[in-house]
């Protein structure tokens, strides 16, 4: 268009021409931009959200399992607690039970040897006794016959006074002991005097 | 030639002029001289600098788009994320809080909207091409009429040719007997005026501004050479500060022109999405 033409133009009033030139540069650019540029946007912008949601959603399960392993952590360490006191409950116990036993048997044990020394003492003693019963009587006898010079030929009469003497021993040994404070010799000695 | 060197030319010239006074830039500065010229069905096609503007300010925009965009990562270098930003402003503060909740649909016509608007209105004060496609008319005209269409259809889409009719005709709240006044008015003012309004706002906003440029930067050149006895070489740097304000207020229209014209886009396509009241 040259410029003298151009004088009597009306800007307003475009030719067709520049109208169809301007509608295909617009269209061109619309078109690539309206399918290759903005769609590859919107997916980069939803990645993004996607991404970041993610994001938050691993943090909360991370948060959960280690809420989750603190809760199993206290409540195993609560369970070790328990179990302590009660091994220590139980080796108290135990031991309580332990020192009674021991008592216990102490006890018995010494009952036991109290016992037997007692015995051991009463067989002695009454070995002695029986012992020196037998002497008492041939001495006594030997001795009879030598202080009066006769022969007890009467056996009766021998055995009557072989048992007056041993009873007035008796009486002697009864009345020593008892006052010594001996209550197991009278309980030895009596059923010989009811003999 | 640029324009510049093209006025320069003929401002030269100009001191051959007996009367030797500053010629202002006049309308010719909006159709230089053709590059190329065919036929096609009868249609003429004139193909000249600002053509070819048009199309390096496409390519260029274009390029940028689907190269920051070829290899998208979660977190986003620097051009994809001014990539993102720039989509997101049409896409979030323009479509889904102008449109509601049907934005999806419309965004991605509102951001090609928007980003050709922006690159062909820069070309304005981009050097050595200082010239805006948008300041010819056919530009901003083809993309009202692409509005224009694209509100009317969904409109009909949605509401049904009466319904649509009716809602324009017949605005809810209106006595029965304005409707003599309001009628025509409404009518006119969604077929006639609004696409027209839409392509003029951005057409004039362009075209005045370079046609400030032109005049302070045609004034400071012609105020240089004017040694004279009224001294009026002193006022050539004044002419050349206007020239520089100028263009920062350039760059504030060139931003703001393409906002607001995706701005009303969106406003239309809500009226045309929202159900009849």
């Amino acid at each position: 268009m040259d410029l003298t033409a151009a004088e009597s133009v009306n800007p307003l009033l475009p030719p067709v021409g520049e109208i169809i030139v301007g509608l295909i540069t617009f269209a061109i650019l619309a078109f690539v931009v309206m399918k290759y540029v903005f769609p590859v946007i919107e997916k980069t912008f939803q990645a993004r959200r996607e991404a970041i949601e993610g994001g938050m959603e691993r943090a909360e399960a991370a948060q959960a399992e280690a809420k989750a392993a603190l809760e199993q952590y206290r409540a195993q360490l609560a369970e070790a607690r328990n179990e302590a006191a009660q091994i220590r409950d139980a080796a108290r116990a135990e031991g309580q039970q332990i020192l009674e036993e021991l008592r216990t048997q102490a006890q018995e044990e010494s009952a036991r040897i109290t016992a037997r020394g007692e015995e051991q003492l009463a067989a002695s003693r009454q070995q002695v006794v029986n012992e020196l019963r037998g002497q008492i009587g041939s001495m006594a006898v030997t001795l009879a016959g030598r202080v009066v010079g006769e022969s007890l030929e009467d056996d009766a009469r021998r055995r009557g006074t072989v048992d007056r003497f041993l009873d007035e021993l008796d009486g002697m040994s009864a009345s020593t002991p008892a006052a010594a404070g001996t209550t197991g010799g009278s309980t030895v000695y009596s059923p010989e005097g009811d003999r | 030639m640029t324009s510049s060197a093209h006025a320069l030319s003929s401002v030269l010239a100009v001191e051959s002029d007996p009367g030797g006074g500053f010629v202002s830039p006049t309308i010719e500065e909006f159709y230089p001289p053709s590059l190329a010229e065919f036929s096609v069905l009868g249609i003429d096609f004139s193909i000249t600098r600002i053509t070819v503007i048009s199309w390096i300010a496409t390519a260029a925009i274009l390029l940028f788009m689907v190269l920051a965009t070829r290899k998208t990562t979660l977190v986003p270098r620097k051009a994809q994320w001014l990539m993102e930003s720039g989509y997101s402003l049409v896409r979030d503060n323009i479509g889904r809080d102008v449109i509601g909740p049907k934005f999806r649909t419309y965004a991605p016509f509102l951001g090609a909207l928007f980003f050709f608007i922006l690159a062909n209105n820069a070309m304005s004060i981009i050097p050595f091409f200082q010239i805006s496609p948008m300041s010819k008319f056919a530009y901003p005209l083809v993309l009202a009429l692409l509005v224009y269409v694209l509100y009317n259809v969904v409109s009909i889409k949605n509401k049904g040719l009466g319904g649509y009719l009716k809602e324009v005709a017949v605005p809810p709240g209106v006595p029965i007997p304005f409707l003599v006044l309001v009628t025509p008015i409404e009518l006119l003012q969604m077929f006639v005026i609004r696409p027209f309004t839409l392509a003029v706002r951005l057409f004039a906003n362009l075209f005045a501004g370079h046609m400030l440029l032109v005049v302070f930067s045609l004034g400071t050149v012609y105020l240089l050479g004017k040694f004279d006895e009224n001294f009026s070489v002193v006022f050539a740097p004044f002419s050349f500060l206007m020239a520089l304000f100028m263009t920062f207020f350039e760059v504030l229209v060139i931003v703001l022109q393409a906002y607001v014209f995706t701005v009303l886009t969106a406003t239309y396509l809500n009226g045309a999405v929202e159900k009849a009241h």
